[in-house]
This record gives C-alpha cells, structure tokens and sequence, in this order.
C-alpha cells in the first residue's frame, strides 16, 4: 500500500474517531438544550431533576417527561435510523442517488396511510403507525421481489429502478386517492408532521425495531463496504452477496420503516448525511455506518430545535429546515475535488 | 450482442411502425372520449371540415390542442431524459435531477401563494403567467446546479448529480414550507400541479411548444453519436476524440431547454423522462441514433394514453396526468425489468 494512502486512511480513522467521541457529547449538550427551549422555557435545573427527581404535580416536570424529552429522542432516534438506512442503501445500490425512500418504504408507507385516511377517517394514532410499517413492509417486498424474480438476479441498477418504479406507482396511487377522496392535505400534514407531537409510548413501539436495525447494519457494515466495491470483486473474494442484500433490505426496513411511521417523510437525512460521512471518514463503512448515526441524529435534532424557533409560535415543517442546515454544507462538499463514491 | 445487425434493425422497423400506428390509434381515441362523448362518424366528420358548429368547437378548440400538446410534450421529456441519462451516466437519472421539477415547481408555489385571490391569478393573462413562472424557476435552478458544478471549466458526472441532489432538496424544502401556509384550495390545485397535468387547452400554448420541440429533438438526433461516447466515461470519450466538456454541455442545454418547456405546459411529469428511454433501450438495444427516435414516439404514446384516460376514468373529475402516467407506465416498466436481463 502505498505509503500516502496508509496516512489518509490514518487520518480517516482519526477524523471518525473524532466524529463518534465528539458527536456524542454534542448529542448530550443538544438534547439538553432541545429539552430547554420552547414554547414555555424550563431552566436547566428543572429539566434535570424532571428526569432524575420526576415529580407528577410540578408542571414543568410533565411537560418535559410527556412532550420535550419524547420530542428530543424521537429526533435523534429517527435521524440516525434515516442516516444508517440511506448509508446501507448507497453501499449497496453503489448509485450516489439512492436512498431509504428509493426502496419503496415511504412510498408504501404513504399508500397504505393514505387508505386508511380514505377507508377509516377517524383512525387513532397507533392505528396509523400500524398501516405505515405495513405499507413499508409492502413496498420493500414488491421492490425486492421484483429485482430478485428478474433473469439475472439482483443487481444494484435493477434494484434502484424496480425502487423508483415502485417508488413511482405507489407515490402516484395514494395522490389519486388523497385527490379522489379529498384527503390530501391531512396525508400532507402526517407526512410533514416531524416529531413534535410524538409520544413516548409511540417511541417505544418502534424502538425495538430502530434497534435492531442499528445492531444489524453496524455487524453488516464489513460486508457492506465489499459490496461496494462491487459485485464481482464481492463474490470473488468470497461473499454471498445476496445474503447480503436480503440482510441489508432487512435492515432498511426496519430503520426506515420505524422512521417514517414517527416523524412521517423526511428525505434529506437519509440521502445526505451519508454522503457527507463518506466526504469525511473515506470509503470505509465500519466507520460511515455509525458516523452516520452520530451525524444523522445531531442533524435532525438541531432542525428540530430551529423549526421551532424559526418561526415561534409556530412550527416549520422538520424536513424542511433539515434540508436548509444540510444544502450548504453538502455543495460545499460536492465542490470539493478528490472524493468520488 | 448475438443480435445480427439486420434483425435489429428489422426490430427498430417494427417498433417505430407500432408506436406510430399505436399513436394514430390513440389520436381518434383521444378525440372520441371525454365528458361529452363524440361518435367516430362525426369526428372524421368534423376533421373533414364537415361537422356541427358545436363538434367543431369540442374538438377544434379544445381536444385537438390538448392531443397535441400531449404529445409533444410526452417526447420532449422523454429525449431530455434520454439525454440526461446519457449525459450523466447514470441509468436513474431523470430531468428531476436538474433541479427542473422542483424549481418549476417551487416558483408556481410561489406565484400562487403571493398571488392568491387576486385578479393577477383569476385574470386573463394568468394562463400565461403561470408557464412562465414554470419556465423561469425551471431554467433558474439548471443554471444554479450547473454553475455550482463548474469547477476548473470541467462539470463532471458525479459533480453534476451530487450538486443537483442538494439544489434539488433546497427547493423542495422551500415548497413545503409554502405548501403548508396555504388555502386548502390553492393547496389542492398546487399537488395537481406537482402531480403533472395538462392544462393548456389553448392553441398560443402548442404554437409556443412547437419550436422547442421540432428544433431541439432532431438537433439531439444528430448528435445522437456523441451520447453514444459520453455514455462510456470520460476517459474512453477523451480517447476518441471528443470535445467531452463542449459536447456535454450542448447536450445539457437542450436537455434543460426541453425539459424546461414541457414542464411549464404540462406540470411534474419527469418519471416519464426516467422510464421511456429504458423501455425504447431494452427493446432495441444501446445506440442512440435509434432509441432516440424510438424514445420520442414512446414518450408521446405514453403521455396522449396517459392523458386521455386521466380525463375519462373519474369523470368529471380529472386526474392529473402525472399520475396516470406512473400508474400506467411502472408496471409495464417493472414487466420489461423482470424479463430482460
């Protein structure tokens, strides 16, 4: 190995390590202060002893146990699920355009949410997080059904095509429907919704999901940056690589079903931050993997807390402020000579 | 490649003779359907010159320019995204990845949340204001992704689709936030514009098309063998002789230019831009000299199809065309990716 490269790899460890360390403790500081501000500002110390001395008769206790702190896990959780997701995705598909929502999940998220909406208006809350991990679970099937029963096999282009096919006919479906049965603005305003109103209990229904999700892609990771390279080196240095990509849609199931079904549609996380990961830490996705995480959790967690004070009272749709953080940084990096996929 | 030469080009013969009888077919169809239906006597009565007054009006003034409209505006974003994904060799790429649809998009968001209720929207000049409004924002964000993808006088691939992701989430973001601050009618008339629909029934509008298409696709067919090159890579392109940079960004311009000004008459439509070159390549092989011809008829079969069902199948109520187009187009698409290889 030639020697400069053995120091950029170096230095791509050092740059990772630093990510993870020091992501982490930015996380703490920031869901701290994501449980500060607000509508009604709790000082420090109240937000402390409502976690460590939760009395139910203070207001300011339930306030951050029922509302602030579900909202501050929520962001995190959903935005290292949607980052890990789009890393898996872009490793496996080898294509810069792919991500979570390529594979049909928020697409079939959508239909079956947008069914429900139509078939059973007064639908509760955890009724829909039901049909939206169904719906996931449907588009993934069909995508991954589809790419698997063609001659040939899977293969990364004929995955992302059948995913934007799907993606396509699915997206397109449930418009109709919302047009048709007049409920496109309450699917629109699911879609989003973002985190503010997510419950504790909600979070703990997809948790173990979004876990198990993170658990594989980190023992998948290895196998992942050799798919990357691509499937013939893949399956010559020994791989089976469609247990790979059958684990890995798994995977992207799992972490982008349970996102979508809390905070509803927020692409940029799941296509960017991946991106920006491998700017940073180089090709390696034993590192891309829970940079991404650490990244993608502190980028959602920072637009939450913008898109409530952006425009106080009233809140700025997540996704949005999201992509308003990212832009900038991402064309910078995308300017910058030197890193290709 | 077993094919001999002949048998494809008897294949290239007998698909442009389908699609060319398909379209005719499809024409009468189109003028036969509708709210008020016209019976196939009195439709070659009054393109004969000898109908009603009241037929006369029905098909002279608004079916036929809408038919047309409908297809020129089918092939003109389906050769932009024929050239597109030629250009930046990468087989998912569509006019949406310029930035074409979202900045369309975000502008006519625009226009009608500042000008709601106002004479300016309900007047007569705003049939023309809105395209307009299309068109700018349309070249507006191409010009945006391609200057930031300049870089030392070079705008590689990779630069270009990265570039175009991150412009592309800006405004989309930009449009949400918009989209959810406005009248639930306005609303509902900017997803039917989103979803891609042909509203200019009006002659001024296919006068003002025609150029644009008839200049810019037989212009892309001549250069059809440069797409064949730049397809390849970079270096192969070099190799050959080609003027890579001078070329790409003459094809990139006619690409926007087209995708521009279907956009503006006909709404969100670019999943049409994504599947028609696949279909025409997967049925007649990779030179360009004839998928582009091929790509052409296909995209205006699919559209005018598209569009005439889209009118009849809730009637009165019209379905954006958009929708029709991925509902119809996807699964014949996701048949053609299973069965070839």
């Amino acid at each position: 190995m030639p020697k400069n490269t053995q120091n950029e790899l170096h230095s791509n460890y050092l740059i990772g390590t630093i990510i993870l360390i020091g992501g982490g403790v930015l996380l703490f500081f920031t869901m701290i202060s994501s449980i500060h501000f607000g509508a009604a500002d709790l000082s420090f110390k109240s937000v402390w002893e409502a976690i460590f001395s939760y009395d139910g008769d203070k207001s300011s206790h339930v306030i951050v146990r029922e509302l602030r702190l579900p909202r501050a896990l929520a962001a995190v959780t959903v935005g290292a699920a949607l980052a890990v997701a789009g890393a898996i995705m872009q490793g496996m598909t080898r294509n810069p355009l792919a991500s979570p929502s390529i594979m049909g999940v928020t697409a079939g998220s959508s239909f079956l949410i947008a069914i429900a909406f139509a078939i059973f208006p007064a639908i509760s809350y955890t009724g829909l997080i039901s049909f939206s991990f169904l719906g996931a679970a449907l588009g993934t099937i069909l995508v991954f059904g589809i790419s698997s029963l063609s001659k040939g096999g899977i293969t990364p282009v004929k995955l992302a095509l059948a995913g934007s096919a799907i993606t396509s006919l699915l997206s397109s479906l449930s418009t109709a429907i919302g047009i048709r049965f007049n409920v496109s603005k309450d699917i629109s305003y699911w879609y989003a919704g973002g985190v503010s109103a997510v419950q504790m209990e909600q979070l703990m229904y997809v948790a173990p999901f979004v876990l198990a999700g993170l658990i594989l892609a980190i023992i998948l990771s290895r196998s992942i940056s050799i798919l990357s390279l691509g499937e013939d080196i893949a399956k010559g240095l020994g791989q089976n690589t469609g247990v790979v990509k059958f684990l890995g849609t798994i995977t992207v199931l799992f972490l982008t079903g349970a996102a979508v079904s809390v905070a509803g549609m927020i692409g940029f996380v799941g296509l960017v931050i991946p991106h920006i990961a491998r700017f940073l830490v180089g090709v390696d996705y034993r590192w891309i993997i829970p940079c991404s995480a650490v990244l993608g959790g502190l980028l959602l967690l920072v637009a939450d807390i913008a898109s409530r004070l952006l425009n106080a009272p009233f809140e700025t749709p997540v996704g949005a402020v999201t992509a308003i953080i990212g832009v900038p940084f991402f064309l910078y990096l995308a300017r910058k000579e030197g890193r290709e996929l | 490649m077993n094919h001999s030469l002949s048998k494809d080009k008897r294949k290239f013969k007998i698909l442009m003779a389908t699609t060319s009888i398909l379209i005719v077919l499809m024409f009468f169809l189109s003028i036969n359907a509708g709210f008020i239906s016209i019976p196939f006597k009195e439709v070659i009565d009054t393109l004969l010159g000898k109908g009603t007054e009241h037929n006369e009006l029905t098909i002279f003034s608004f079916r036929l320019p809408r038919i047309i409209l409908a297809l020129l505006v089918g092939m003109g974003i389906s050769i932009s995204g024929a050239i597109l994904q030629g250009i930046s060799q990468n087989p998912l790429a569509d006019p949406g990845i310029l930035g074409i649809n979202s900045g369309a998009g975000f502008a006519v968001v625009l226009y009608m949340f500042f000008f709601q209720g106002t004479t300016f929207l309900t007047g007569a000049l705003s049939i023309f204001i809105m395209p307009a409004a299309a068109l700018i924002g349309a070249f507006a964000a191409a010009i945006l992704i391609y200057a930031i993808s300049w870089k030392k006088g070079r705008v590689t691939p990779v630069r270009l689709l990265l570039v175009g992701i991150g412009i592309n989430s800006a405004f989309s973001a930009g449009l949400i936030v918009f989209q959810m601050k406005m009248e639930p009618i306005d609303f509902m008339k900017a997803i039917i514009w989103l979803s891609g629909t042909i509203w200019g029934t009006n002659w001024t509008f296919v006068l003002a098309l025609l150029p644009w298409i008839f200049i810019l696709i037989p212009l892309t067919i001549y250069k059809s063998r440069y797409l064949d090159v730049l397809r390849l890579s970079d270096p192969i392109a070099i190799s050959v002789g080609v003027d890579i940079e001078r070329e790409r960004r003459i094809l990139l311009f006619i690409s926007v230019a087209l995708a521009g000004a279907c956009v503006s008459v006909g709404g969100g439509i670019t999943f049409l831009g994504l599947i028609a070159p696949h279909i025409a390549r997967r049925l007649i092989g990779a030179r360009h000299a004839k998928i582009l011809p091929a790509t052409a008829l296909i995209g205006g079969l699919l559209l005018l199809s598209a569009d005439t069902l889209g009118r009849v199948i809730m009637a009165p109520m019209e379905l954006p065309v958009g929708l029709v187009v991925s509902i119809l187009g996807a699964p014949y698409f996701i048949y053609l990716l299973v069965k070839t290889v």
